[in-house]
């Protein structure tokens, strides 16, 4: 078991490296010099030399990637190039806003999506199950921010019951907090909760076929106690890889969910820094939005291993 | 055995897919207005005989910014699943018949693509060479390369694992022979199922990406940027928001349950559970 | 009739006029029995012949859509088990009456520790009064069903144990709480030969000393000679014909229990050395009839045309293949499995040559690497004059057009998005071969004809035939190009009985036209004997004995072929009278 976690640590750092050089590349090599960029059009080459050397980008690319990367080791993203401030701390500061958000939302997702899954997988042949079903059907075509629009009008603006938009941090105004958080996360949670509870309902209508079902059944277990006893784990496996993949949806949604509502998180920063091409910015924080997804990812692995033997003994080699 | 009738999902999918396509279509002929006509008097009407579906916060025709809107949508979508199937498939054939290193190595990089979703990428890619349609398809469709290229390795593996694969290699059937025989018959379904889930996201995608203002620039019209258009009139008028809303989503829908009916009618067995 | 004092006993299990249909399909019809208590009964039938769903059906767990009708009593349950509802029912599961399944891998939860499966079954029905005494007697009812080491055991996965011991646990598992009814649904079709055999046993063993009624369910004749005392024949879900084992076996009186018979019967065969089929079955004699009763050749050999023996056409020196497992150590090195160890043999042309192992012995890895189809990590293998050994596909040309190979599964081996016309062809569709378009066409009708099947069927698809069908449609593909050599990867285990004599007599029919030399896998003793004159038996990669297959079936030398033997239920044998 701890050799396959150590090989998932290891998948997981050959990844986060692979993924350090590629958004390196796309960021830095392909748009050009960041320094022409930043001094404009109309400079002169002797303005764009200086700040190439301000910046230092007029060293080799390896080194300027060495660079970048061993800063990113220690959390410090360098100074941006357009604002000429350090990023670190503003990353640090809205990465909290926008794991609040995330987190909230999935919670909320998962809360909703297994027990209606499970239902409409029991009930699958029955109105109430069909119903859930095309209540999800529904659920995943409506995109968050379009949620988010429907709830602000209606809730905030019609109902004026909900602040529209905005954010406080919990330590300054708690009640607050919690106002400006519930159409958000009502918003990013809502289309995941529709795309989870179909793969819950498909998951359990799959383990419900199984044989050691039946096995369960013939020891006089009743439909649900057969069910609840050895269907759910076995079905939560199937669960566990989709929240993995809908984690790395959740974040980007959430990026558009910031814009809707006015938060200022990663996803804010992510775009005023596109519209300043403010690149380093944009690397930054595209580096810990992708950094996040392949953590989520090593978590799923790991609870994978503690959930399945299966998993665990192949990395034994049988017995 | 397989269905030989479609499911209702396919048939309503379908219907709303053609629709959709048939309006673009109709766009190109006949709109009921210029979408991009100014006309500040009739601002933020309601639906009326004149205007169907009211008009925006400039006066101009919503139902004739939704028709050309569509435009936007099945481009971007078909563009970005074209790149995705054409670079996707073959590299996941390969992978699945190949096997070894050069599977090894084209799935690693395919799950390292997968942490990047396409609107991340188009981000990025409209941060470097500022907001087009050409950069949002490219982004959409590089970050839909990985999802094919899964699904044609998991099937082709599965393929060439059957015994009439085994048969064909006993009769000294070539390699590219048998993908072309074998596997690529046997995985089609499973591909036409991902490119309509894909364009479903794609539409998702794109949507998101011209709400933000990275999308196609403006005057097109788009569903993404009407909806950011309609911004300050959320509590005012919510008719401005709702057309495109409804669009984006029926659109959407359409997809997925073109994909879903896709995967009922072509495989009983994978889509057992399905709504 | 014997059964006079049974009928005063009230029967364990009345049965009366079950029919079971999904929607306006019937699948079972007027179906009535009865069983006396710890009676044992065979169930027997090919596969559609609604044999499972009966046991099911007792059990109340037929799936949603079928619907029974009729009724059934257990003793000492007063109503209907067709109408006693869901709760009624769940009373009497797995504490009066149990069941055994197929495939005990699937039908254990692989998430849950053995002994807490077992425990499970007591705890429901509260027939031990703690968890702790739960776990206690599962650990009992382990060592009674004799896995080793019940206790570590009772702490594993369903997947750390082998597919014998998983049976066993769900024998264990059925018997925990002294039901009065045991269902076991083909509970050995999944398991090794010498497997089988011991499971049967313990399901002999067990049921005869707690006196439990059996009801064994099974498409094998020789399964059920061996464990039952009376047997029911069903057909297309009627039962055909009933009664003692002896009566039946010896005097069939329906002409389906005596084609039946005469298929399954590997060891008689007609006049030209063929099995005996549904067709010409009224020529058969069964066994105990027979007056030279199954010892000596005489009895099972079919007459064997004698063939000169050749120049060796296939040639193996020490094969090696050996897989990687995962790691286990994170710098460790990999542990590597042998799935063949040293093999070296020599099979001349025109030899019929059958290989005989367990699963994991090795055998099919072998047949690849002959085919060309996977390489020896080292040796060397000569087959038709091509060394496989390190040969890229370019140097295996030849090989392919004179080795052409036969699957197992008559499903998988035909590509189902590919016309017959165009399966059949394929081996003609390779650079050198001249034929145009015409001339495959009547080549493929020409191999239609050849196996049996209307011309008509070359513009059909695979799945508008049936699994015999499907394999006379392999046949076909493999001798299109008219090889020296025909493989022929356990051709019959997935095929009905009255199907596989057939296809063996098929097979046996083309390689004596083509003077083909024949190299057979297969777990099945008697069909290497019937169809091979030499047999290579293996073993964890190795070759445990080889010569004459006569004379290895009997008088085996080495110790696992005489296993191998003793196991393979063979109908003339459980037939003979015991001396």
């Amino acid at each position: 078991m701890l050799v396959r976690i150590a090989g998932n640590l290891a998948r997981f750092v050959l990844s986060l490296l692979a993924a350090t050089l590629a958004v390196f590349a796309l960021m830095r090599v392909l748009p050009g010099d960041p320094a022409a960029i930043a001094a404009g059009e109309n400079a002169t080459p002797e303005v764009v030399a200086g700040l190439a050397k301000q910046f230092g980008t007029d060293r080799p690319l390896p080194v300027q990637y060495w660079d970048w990367f061993s800063g990113l080791w220690r959390g410090d993203f360098g100074v941006s190039y357009v604002t000429r401030t350090d990023i670190s701390p503003l990353v640090a500061d809205k990465v909290q806003v926008s794991l609040i958000l995330v987190t909230l939302a999935m919670a909320l997702a998962l809360a909703i999506a297994i027990p209606a899954g499970t239902i409409a997988a029991v009930r699958h042949n029955k109105p109430s199950g069909a119903v859930i079903a095309a209540a999800s059907q529904l659920g995943i075509a409506v995109p968050g921010f379009l949620l988010g629009i429907v709830l602000v009008s209606f809730f905030a603006l019609r109902l004026g019951w909900l602040p529209a938009n905005g954010w406080v941090a919990p330590g300054v105004d708690f009640a607050g907090f919690l106002a400006r958080l519930v159409l958000p996360v009502i918003a990013l949670a809502g289309v995941q909760s529709a795309i989870l509870v179909r793969y819950v309902r498909s998951a359990v209508l799959e383990v419900m076929h199984e044989d050691y079902l039946r096995t369960a059944r013939a020891k006089g277990l009743s439909p649900l106690g057969a069910l609840v006893r050895h269907g759910l784990r076995n079905a939560a496996i199937p669960v566990l890889t989709v929240t993995s993949v809908q984690f790395s949806a959740l974040i980007i949604g959430a990026v558009v969910i910031e814009r809707v509502f006015v938060i200022p998180g990663l996803g804010s920063m992510l775009l005023s820094a596109v519209g300043n091409r403010d690149l380093l910015t944009v690397q930054s924080v595209v580096m810990v939005l992708v950094a996040i997804t392949l953590v989520v990812n090593l978590l799923v692995d790991v609870l994978y291993t503690i959930v399945d033997p299966r998993i665990r003994a192949a990395a034994q080699g049988e017995r | 055995m397989r269905n030989t009738r479609p499911t209702p999902a396919f048939l309503v999918g379908a219907a709303i897919v053609a629709l959709i396509a048939a309006t673009a279509l109709l766009s190109f002929f006949f709109t009921p207005f210029d979408p991009l006509q100014v006309n500040a008097p009739a601002r933020l009407q309601g639906p009326s005989l004149q205007h169907w579906l009211g008009t925006d916060n400039l006066g101009r025709d919503l139902l004739s910014r939704i028709l050309v809107g569509a435009r936007i949508t099945l481009l971007v979508g078909v563009v970005s699943v074209g790149i995705a199937v054409l670079i996707g498939t073959p590299v996941g054939i390969w992978a699945g018949m190949r096997r070894g290193a050069v599977e090894e190595i084209t799935m690693r990089g395919a799950d390292i693509l997968l942490a990047f979703p396409a609107l991340l990428l188009a981000i990025m890619f409209a941060a470097i060479y500022g907001a087009s349609t050409v950069s949002a398809m490219a982004a959409i469709g590089l970050a839909s390369v990985p999802g094919f290229a899964r699904v044609a390795r998991a099937g082709t593996l599965q393929v060439m694992n059957a015994e009439y694969v085994l048969a064909a290699r006993a009769a000294a059937q070539r390699p590219v022979r048998i993908a072309a025989r074998h596997v690529l018959p046997n995985i089609t379904g499973m591909l036409l199922i991902q490119c309509s889930v894909t364009f479903a996201l794609a539409v998702l995608a794109e949507a998101a990406l011209s709400f933000l203002g990275l999308g196609t620039p403006p005057p097109v019209p788009s569903w993404g940027r009407m909806l950011q258009e309609s911004q300050q009139y959320w509590g005012t008028f919510p008719a401005m928001a709702l057309w495109p809303g409804l669009a984006i989503a029926s659109a959407v829908m359409g997809f997925n349950l073109l994909g879903d009916g896709l995967r009922d009618w072509l495989d009983p067995k994978l889509g057992r559970g399905k709504a | 009739m014997s059964q006079g004092n049974e009928i005063q006993e009230e029967p364990l299990l009345r049965v009366e006029n079950l029919g079971i249909t999904a929607g306006d399909t019937p699948l079972v019809t007027e179906l009535s029995f009865s069983m006396a208590s710890g009676e044992r009964i065979g169930l027997i039938g090919e596969s559609g012949s609604g044999k499972s769903l009966t046991a099911t059906a007792l059990l109340g767990l037929l799936p949603d859509e079928l619907t029974p009708s009729g009724s059934a009593h257990l003793r000492g349950f007063a109503p209907d088990l067709f109408t006693a509802g869901d709760k009624a029912m769940r009373g009497l599961r797995g504490d009066e009456i149990s069941m055994v399944f197929q495939e005990p891998l699937s039908a254990l939860n692989p998430l849950m520790k053995i002994g807490a499966q077992v425990a499970e079954v007591m705890l429901v029905h509260r027939t031990v009064p703690t968890r702790a005494a739960a776990q206690r007697r599962a650990i009992e009812l382990l060592a009674s069903v004799k896995i080793p080491d019940p206790a570590q055991a009772a702490g594993a996965y369903p997947h750390q144990l082998s597919g014998g011991q998983r049976q066993r646990v769900m024998i264990a598992m059925a018997l925990a709480n002294d039901p009065q009814l045991l269902l076991a649904d083909e509970p050995t079709t999944a398991l090794d030969v010498t497997v089988q055999s011991q499971v049967l046993e313990l399901i002999s063993a067990q049921v005869r000393e707690r006196g439990t009624g059996l009801l064994f369910i099974t498409h094998d004749l020789a399964v059920v000679a061996n464990m039952c005392t009376r047997v029911l024949v069903l057909n297309k879900g009627r039962l055909v014909e009933s009664g003692d084992i002896e009566k039946i076996f010896t005097a069939p009186a329906h002409p389906y229990t005596r084609a039946l018979l005469a298929a399954s019967d590997i060891s008689a065969t007609d006049a030209r050395g063929r099995l005996f089929t549904v067709d010409t079955a009224a020529g058969y004699v069964p066994p105990a009839l027979r007056t030279e009763v199954a010892k000596g050749p005489a009895a099972g050999a079919p007459e064997r045309s004698v063939r000169p023996a050749g120049e060796a056409l296939i040639t193996a020196t020490n094969l090696d293949r050996t897989y990687h497992r995962a790691r286990t150590r994170a710098f460790g090195p990999r542990p590597v499995v042998k799935a063949l160890d040293d093999v070296s043999f020599s099979i001349a042309a025109g030899e019929r040559v059958g290989i005989v192992g367990e699963s994991g012995s090795g055998k099919s890895t072998l047949l690849r690497i002959l085919a060309g189809l996977d390489a020896p990590s080292t040796g060397s293998a000569v087959v038709a004059g091509t060394e496989v050994a390190g040969a890229r596909e370019a140097d295996l040309a030849p090989l392919r057009r004179q080795l052409q190979i036969v699957f197992q599964d008559p499903m998988g081996s035909l590509d189902p998005r590919m016309k017959v016309s165009d399966i059949i062809a394929e081996p003609l569709l390779v650079p050198g071969q001249k034929l145009d378009a015409r001339g495959r066409e009547a080549a493929v009708h020409q191999m239609l004809g050849l196996v049996g099947l209307e011309p008509e069927s070359a513009s059909r698809y695979p799945h508008q035939f049936s699994g015999g069908q499907r394999q006379r449609i392999s046949i076909a593909r493999a001798l299109v190009n008219r090889p020296s050599i025909l493989v022929a990867d356990e051709p019959v285990s997935a095929l009905d009985v009255s199907v596989r004599a057939q296809v063996l007599n098929l097979i046996a029919d083309l390689v004596d036209e083509y003077a083909l030399t024949l190299l057979m896998v297969s777990h099945d003793l008697s069909v290497v004997r019937h169809l091979c004159e030499r047999v290579i038996v293996m073993k964890d990669g190795r070759i445990v004995e080889s010569g004459d297959t006569e004379q290895i079936y009997n008088d085996p030398v080495h110790p696992y072929t005489a296993q191998l033997v003793a196991s393979s239920l063979d109908l003339a044998r459980e037939l003979a009278p015991n001396p």
